[in-house]
């Protein structure tokens, strides 16, 4: 029998819930309001008085409303069929619901309980197996999707029976273990688990060691970020934020890709509905909507369910992990996140932190970055959560508390700077000011000049320390004047822009430089390099700048023709008497 | 304002509670956000402990008595809605400004949102003849845009003109917080175009109380869903001006004692603006709300609270800036943004648009460097005076807000320009293109 209670007080969507029986933080519970329930979160308990954050509006509410609580923390189902669908913060299936607006209180399944999957066992009677390991395998668009032993079950069991191949509903039973007591458990395709809850049904958590290729090059040639490894990306408004986080996932070298759009506006994601259905996978010629999951909470559907649907999104990336997949989860944008906290903080009337935020918000930021990860599986197969977040700070002032909590939490920093988006310098990424971490891990130096050939480490500093002089030339020239410097001063400036251009700048909108793969990238950086290092001779300032230029449009045309074709091999050698013209043997 | 008291109609007369902006009274069996008339005043529910109830009045609570009489009527806000509608101008609360009655069915004002995967993505150009719009920041229908406007500038002259040319079925106009002078000036431009039976006007005037301009846009919004969801019409809607909206917000929370985040502003409100601006839609049907909405910036301050936000929620924003060379206010193309252009530019309008677009832009961003340059002391060579004399001739042409031309005669008008000034290679067009449209003097 589940606990009841009856409303008592409501100040927009906090309700206070008197209820005499047992009550658990976090616990769902549903208000009945007018023949529909509106479900709802605990989110403090004092004496009998429950507080709870409801997940839609409680326009016309009354004090008196019968209150059920559920039992259990907000939960998602795992099973097959969560990839290609478009769920709401709270997992349902936005394309389940009728009618063109959002109903209050209208709460769809998760999966669809009457699709067929063609299963096939993997463990066999007698197995000993544990939380986590894999039972059988069925085919969800093209990827092998694993019904594994619930990551409920605590401790060893046996496999009693695991059913034959065969066609199976996901609700069927497909397994019977048993416990060390000897009790039975039936296992079927689904299970459920509490999005707060990491789900940890793995052996170990290893430092990250390889590099996820994203086909960006100002990420992977200058800022790598590594599978399983953390990064964010904090932004003005207008400086591609969204424009960079759509080509992310369009192209990183990812067997799934979890969306979820927190809070953001609702025409973008429509964009990815739009598209993501027409888009080819380069990697498996399928439609990219068949690898990518999408949460959208948009900024005007209710507050307290954005919270849930990072929770939601990560929970959904960690039980793909657990089938040795490398899932690529996108958050946009964490700073809504942090508002939906601070909005319901505020009418808790908890004393606030730094711009009203609450207290603990660099913890439950870390908390969450810290579920990403590259981890090995009870089986020894490897799986991997890598995680981008957005941030969208104040103003654009970077030293506001998501930001810098979030600064602490992730590992990869990606400053998108207005000044480069006004230029027209695409991605926006600041070079100098982003870091990632992951280049000082000695097993990531290893793995990627073992990957792309030993000097890659050294050239990728190299270009990185063009970048830095070019810009304190740069700063001299604009102090001293173009003739008040040494000729050098240009030479070094114009230098860095060659790798501005050529590196870090890249056009998401064309075709083929949109998406540059490693091979791709050695290349070019190789190329760069070695011009970099050549001595030019000039008479004049005045001849740097129309010569830089020439070289600069130059590579852009090789950037824009395919990677070894004829017209980027021409393109190439239009390059060489270019440079022939002026170097200096 | 007086309304009906109908029979099963609880009346309280005991007020234990009065502030600037709330009373407080014992009552029972109210529903959140339901509307209450206390003394004759319109009044929301925004707080319910047992039976406490308490009440924002939004006119204020100047001169309330705590012997004063509160009906609550049952219901949250509505606005009526049906053929009556159009032409006509209403208060916050949705009455007529000029008395009698709308008859039609009773809609729920600050209803739920779309379904995100009902909605279809903005497709449809709209045209204003503006160049400093229509050739460098493009609209769409079901796009959200702000003016970002200090406030001597003359936005609502610009978007009263927007508006009159944008071919929409309907034009919605939000008041909110529009002085008397403005809102009689909208009237008249309406009223001179021939477009009084296109329009429908919610106004709060600075004379009315400003808390009530709170429910002004979701008034606006409400008539707007009507004439989208339910007749399938090209809706736009204005709304001016939001930053008295957010001030009128901040208000209120502090009001009710909330605690501030930046620059006073109460911490919801990228969520209580993106509640309104998310109203912008396509429908599939070709039903579409576009809103245009002006923000005023106290000195070009971008990063203050209010503009911030917007700029996170909407789809781009447009900056108006006098050109001083010129003497015409302009659209400013360096920080005017529309992020839906790229859906519409080369598609719906002539393939060469968007490269004509840059070129041009990018002329004029060498023209400002030329400027500096000549500020500094330093000589100018012959391709800097070039482009000062371009950037002169791009503002007064096409910039400058009282052009009014079609799309393909403002790309004419750039070939003109750039034939005038430069030469093809200079101007970097793609090859094609220069050899279909450019035009040597």
């Amino acid at each position: 029998m589940s606990t009841i209670g009856k409303v008592t007080g409501i100040i927009a969507n906090l309700v206070i819930v008197e209820a005499d029986e047992r009550v658990a933080q976090n616990e769902i519970c549903f208000i009945k309001h007018e023949g529909t329930r509106l479900m709802a979160e605990v989110i403090k308990i004092i004496g009998r008085k429950v507080y709870v954050q409801v997940f839609e509006s409680t326009r016309g509410l009354k004090v008196g409303s019968e209150v059920e609580f559920a039992g259990h923390m907000l939960e998602v189902s795992l099973g097959p069929g969560l990839l290609s669908k478009n769920f709401d913060g709270l997992q349902n299936d936005l394309d389940k619901m009728t009618g063109i607006f959002l109903k209050r209180g209208e709460y769809t399944e998760a999966l669809d309980k009457d699709k067929e999957y063609e299963f096939e066992p993997i463990a066999k009677k007698g197995d000993t197996v544990k939380a986590g390991d894999w039972l059988g395998e069925v085919k969800e668009n093209w990827i092998a999707h694993k019904i594994m032993v619930p990551f409920i079950f605590k401790g060893d069991y046996t496999v009693k029976n695991v059913t034959g191949k065969g066609t199976y509903k996901i609700n069927e039973k497909i397994a019977v273990l048993t416990d060390a007591e000897g009790k039975e458990h039936n296992v079927t395709m689904v299970q459920k688990w509490p999005v707060k809850v990491p789900i940890k049904a793995y052996t170990e958590k290893p430092r990250p060691f390889k590099v996820l290729e994203t086909g960006v090059r100002v990420f992977d040639t200058l800022n790598p970020i590594a599978e399983g490894g953390t990064g964010f990306i904090p932004g003005p408004f207008g400086s591609g934020k969204t424009v960079l986080q759509h080509a992310l996932s369009k192209q990183a070298e990812a067997d799934l890709v979890v969306i979820a759009a927190c809070g953001e506006r609702a025409n973008e994601v429509v964009e990815i509905f739009t598209e993501f259905p027409e888009l080819d996978d380069p990697r498996t010629g399928r439609k990219l909507m068949e690898r990518t999951t999408i949460i959208a909470n948009t900024s005007n559907m209710p507050v307290a369910a954005r919270e849930a649907s990072v929770y939601t999104a990560m929970t959904i990336a960690e039980y793909y992990r657990c089938m040795g997949l490398k899932v690529l989860l996108l958050a946009d944008s964490t700073s809504r996140w942090a508002q939906a906290l601070r909005e319901m903080s505020n009418r808790m009337e908890e004393l606030p932190g730094p711009d009203g935020f609450p207290m603990d918000l660099p913890a439950i930021i870390s908390n969450f970055y810290s579920r990403a990860g590259f981890v090995f599986l009870n089986n020894g197969e490897t799986g991997s959560i890598t995680f981008i977040g957005t941030v969208s700070p104040a103003g654009g002032n970077l030293k506001e508390p998501v930001t810098e909590s979030t600064k602490k939490a992730a590992r990869c920093f990606y400053a998108l700077s207005q000044q480069r988006a006004d230029s027209k310098r695409y991605p926006a990424i600041d070079p100098i000011e982003s870091y990632s971490k992951y280049l000082e891990y000695p097993e990531i130096v290893e793995y990627l000049n073992k990957n792309n050939g030993e000097n890659w480490t050294s050239n990728v500093l190299y270009v990185k320390d063009v970048l830095l002089r070019s810009k304190e030339s740069y700063e001299q020239i604009n102090i001293l004047g173009d003739d008040g410097v040494p000729l050098d001063y240009h030479i070094t400036y114009w230098k860095g822009e060659v790798v501005d251009f050529v590196i870090s700048q890249q056009d998401a909108f064309d075709k083929i430089d949109c998406r540059s793969s490693f091979e791709r990238q050695r290349y070019m950086l190789e190329k760069v390099v070695n011009v970099l290092k050549y001595e030019f001779k000039f008479d004049s300032f005045e001849e740097v700048n129309p010569y830089f230029k020439k070289v600069i449009n130059q590579f852009k045309q090789m950037n824009y023709s395919e990677y070894e074709s004829d017209e980027f091999k021409k393109n190439e050698k239009e390059l060489e008497t270019i440079i022939q013209e002026r170097k200096v043997a | 304002m007086e309304k009906d008291i109908k029979a099963f109609q609880r009346v309280y007369t005991k007020l234990f509670q009065l502030t600037k902006a709330t009373v407080s009274l014992h009552a029972t069996g109210i529903g959140n956000e339901e509307l209450a008339i206390v003394d004759g005043r319109l009044a929301q529910v925004v707080k319910i402990m047992e039976d406490i109830v308490t009440l924002q009045v939004f006119a204020g609570t100047e001169g309330i008595a705590t012997d004063a009489e509160v009906i609550f009527t049952g219901k949250a806000p509505t606005l009526k809605v049906g053929e009556g509608l159009a032409g006509r101008f209403f208060n916050a609360y949705g009455e007529p400004i000029d008395g009698g009655e709308i008859m039609g069915e009773e809609l729920e004002i600050g209803g739920p949102s779309v379904n995100p995967v009902r909605r279809k993505q903005p497709s449809e150009f709209i045209a204003t003849g503006i160049a400093g719009i229509d050739l460098n920041n493009a609209l769409v229908t079901g796009q959200k845009i702000p003016f970002f406007a200090d406030p001597d500038q003359p936005y609502n002259q610009v978007m009263a003109m927007v508006a009159l040319r944008a071919q929409a079925d309907k034009i919605i106009l939000g008041g909110v917080g529009l002085t008397n002078d403005d809102y009689l000036y909208f009237k008249s431009v309406f009223d001179d175009a021939g477009a009084l039976d296109r329009i429908v006007g919610f106004i709060n005037t600075t004379e009315n109380p400003p808390v009530e301009r709170l429910l002004v846009p979701d008034m606006a919004l409400s008539a707007a869903e009507y004439y989208a969801a339910e007749k399938g019409e090209k809706v736009l809607v204005l709304l001016t001006d939001l930053t008295l909206y957010a001030d009128a917000l901040s208000i209120v929370s502090n009001r009710m004692d909330q605690i501030p985040s930046k620059d006073s502003m109460p911490g919801s409100l990228y969520s209580d603006l993106a509640r309104l601006y998310e109203k912008a839609v396509q429908f599939p049907d070709g039903g579409s709300i576009t809103i245009i909405a002006v923000t005023t910036l106290s000195s070009g301050d971008i990063t203050h609270a209010i503009p911030d936000n917007t700029g996170y929620i909407t789809e781009g924003q447009l900056f108006l800036r006098k050109d001083s060379d010129i003497g015409k206010v302009i659209v400013d193309p360096f920080r005017s943004l529309s992020r839906l252009k790229q859906l519409v530019i080369g598609k719906k309008t002539r393939e060469d648009h968007p490269q004509v677009m840059n070129a041009a832009v990018r002329l004029y961003a060498d023209a400002a460097n030329a400027k500096t340059k000549l500020e500094n002391g330093f000589d100018l060579t012959d391709y800097d005076e070039r482009t000062l004399d371009f950037a002169k001739a791009y503002s007064e042409k096409l910039l400058a807000i009282d052009v009014n031309i079609e799309v393909d005669t403002m790309l004419e008008t750039a070939y003109e320009l750039f034939a005038k000034h430069f030469t093809p290679v200079e101007v970097g067009l793609k090859k094609e293109f220069v050899e279909k449209y450019w035009k040597e003097n």
